[in-house]
């Protein structure tokens, strides 16, 4: 199945926020906004959830400092148990430090790996939709034409007001 | 409107760029021919890594006797040139983690380079104690892995170990963080570039950025935990390389005071390296604008606060020392100021508590020329201060029969100027194919297109 979107492009961050705002207020199927920067607010407008990775990040951190020092526990008192200057075999203050960092290492790269994946991102991957000059100066809104009552001489109306600079439509195949 | 700011706050970026002259800007140094000034400080560079190349295949060649090491002073050179370049590491994560956590926006025009000093310095940090192993073909002794040998494992109540974990941990973390941080702009110049090559290595490692805000969004929450998971990393790191000392027992190894003491000196000689290489670079590829005087000037702040830790931390460790009544301790102290390396203990003093309060002056900060000469004085500074504390403690320990002198040799010399020669390699080939200074991220601290209380909301 294909869709028509309607693209709006704007230049500037200020006019990118209050569009969003508009274009939720007016009941518009927002499909995602494009931008060159991380826009502050922008997750509020469009009305994103805040990300669930900080769980990800947690859950791996906790497998990654669990399992290196069961690991340790085993190699030095239980594979092959060696003596070191009288000290315990089970010394767990000492294997603090090695724990923490497989914990960091876990939780770091896991957490990258897992925003990679979800992301849908992937090396030498063409970009998907790439929008006119989103990765320099412009930010492109785009709207989903969910149904016939879609009129785009009023939205373009909405979103000129917003010092919209440019407006496209396009089709494009849906996904799933 | 768009053109208003406070009039307390100055913009952090000069000169009223908008989002295209950044990307502009910032691309312009890799996209045009090199210039004459690259060349000769990259032949520069690669001469001296190549004498560093040789210095260490004949060391490895014939063994660690080319040293001048004996059986008293069996570290020198290269535990110091290890400590030296995991300390310089340490400003990069400060800047582009424990920065960002505070929410110092500044941190954005320095944080790109410093996080690749951070990555040079850690690969030439880790060199040294592969080549100290004598036989570096054996170095994955180090790591546990399922061998024939019992299997035997790796003491892991050992600090050389945890040294291990800690660097491999920090290189991967600072290499992810920095690659992290540069999928947007790698996207950027994916869409501008018109050579095919470049084309096909940036589509590569963009990963198929395309500016979504569903991705921006999650990109910024991973930013954040990275930035979380390095703060207490980087601390970490320097703790534990303290430990390789401090849980020795030679006089003035054998402290508590170590781990912060080496943590602060650490941010404190990184600092200083940064604004070495960040005036260089301001200079040489006119980034005036975007590493202004403002930034080079919070550093210099930066550098007088760690300075006066690192200034308190001699005076504890030299007044405990003379407080415990341990003669063994005290003599360790007594001998470092004024013993036969008393001259390495005075250059450390007068680089790192001298010069730093010269930073006090707003006028001195504010002169390129002299904090450029200022930063070169601390680096020196703390690679003595690495120096002093390996060398002159295990020169004169518990019994004066064993007592003996250190001096380097050439072939020791030369591996340190090798290390500088791969630093500086490394530095000038990421200058010349990435951008430097963080393009997404300036974007986002323009006063450009902002509302006039300066954002969202």
């Amino acid at each position: 199945m294909t869709r028509r979107l309607f693209i709006s492009y704007f230049e500037n961050e200020k006019d990118i926020l209050n569009a969003t705002r508009a274009a939720r207020d007016n009941n518009y199927e927002i499909l995602d906004v494009f931008t060159p920067y991380a826009v502050h607010g922008l997750d509020d407008a469009i009305g994103l959830k805040p990300s669930r990775l900080p769980w990800v990040c947690l859950g791996l951190g906790l497998l990654g400092a669990i399992a290196k020092l069961w690991y340790q526990v085993w190699t030095s008192a239980t594979s092959w148990p060696v003596n070191v200057g009288g000290k315990p075999l089970r010394s767990i203050p000492a294997f603090v430090p090695v724990t923490f960092e497989i914990m960091v290492l876990f939780a770091g790269v896991g957490t990258v790996l897992t925003f990679i994946i979800i992301s849908k991102l992937r090396p030498a991957k063409k970009p998907k939709s790439l929008y006119k000059r989103v990765t320099d100066n412009r930010f492109a809104l785009v709207l989903v034409q969910s149904d016939a009552s879609f009129d785009v001489k009023s939205a373009s109306e909405i979103f000129a007001s917003f010092n919209a600079v440019e407006f496209e439509e396009r089709l494009q195949k849906e996904e799933n | 409107m768009a053109d208003n700011y406070s009039i307390l706050r100055k913009p952090l970026i000069l000169g009223n760029k908008t989002y295209s002259d950044v990307t502009h800007d910032v691309c312009a140094p890799f996209e045009k021919k090199s210039s004459i000034a690259w060349w000769i400080t990259f032949f520069a560079a690669l001469s001296m890594l190549i004498v560093g190349i040789v210095a260490v295949t004949y060391q490895i060649q014939t063994g660690i006797g080319t040293w001048g090491l004996n059986n008293t002073v069996g570290w020198a050179f290269d535990i110091t040139n290890f400590v030296f370049w995991i300390g310089i590491g340490h400003a990069g994560t400060l800047i582009s983690a424990i920065l960002f956590l505070f929410n110092q926006k500044w941190r954005t025009s320095v944080n790109r380079s410093a996080e690749a000093m951070t990555i040079f310095a850690v690969i030439c940090a880790g060199i040294f104690p592969i080549i100290h192993m004598g036989r570096p073909w054996l170095a994955f002794w180090v790591i546990p892995y399922p061998n024939l040998r019992g299997p035997l494992w790796v003491n892991f109540r050992s600090p050389l170990v945890w040294d291990m974990f800690a660097i491999g941990t920090y290189f991967t973390i600072s290499l992810v963080f920095w690659y992290v941080g540069l999928i947007p702009d790698l996207a950027t110049i994916r869409d501008r570039t018109k050579s095919k090559i470049k084309k096909f290595f940036f589509r590569f490692f963009s990963l198929g950025w395309n500016g979504s805000n569903r991705t921006w969004s999650r990109y910024e929450t991973v930013y954040m935990l990275l930035a979380g998971l390095a703060t207490p990393l980087v601390v970490s790191v320097h703790t534990i390389v303290s430990w390789d000392f401090a849980t020795s027992v030679i006089p003035g190894w054998h402290t508590t005071i170590f781990p912060p003491y080496f943590v602060a000196g650490a941010v404190f000689s990184g600092f200083a390296m940064v604004l070495t290489l960040m005036l260089i670079v301001r200079t040489v590829f006119h980034f005036e604008e975007y590493i202004t005087i403002k930034h080079i000037e919070s550093m210099c702040k930066i550098i007088i606060a760690t300075g006066g830790m690192v200034g308190l931390a001699y005076a504890t460790e030299f007044f405990i020392a003379l407080y415990s009544g341990n003669p063994y301790e005290k003599f360790a102290f007594i001998n470092r100021a004024l013993g036969p390396f008393a001259w390495a203990y005075w250059i450390m003093v007068f680089c790192n508590i001298v010069i730093p309060q010269f930073f006090w002056w707003k006028k001195i900060r504010t002169n390129m020329i002299l904090v450029f000469i200022l930063s070169i004085f601390i680096n020196v500074g703390m690679w003595f201060e690495r120096f002093v504390i390996i060398t002159i403690s295990l020169s004169r320990d518990y019994l004066p029969a064993s007592w003996a002198n250190y001096i380097p040799t050439s072939v020791e010399i030369a591996t340190l100027i090798g290390s500088f020669g791969l630093f500086f390699t490394l530095f000038l080939l990421f200058a010349r194919f990435l951008p430097m200074i963080s393009i997404g991220e300036i974007k986002g601290v323009l006063n450009y297109g902002k509302n006039s209380h300066g954002g969202s909301k």
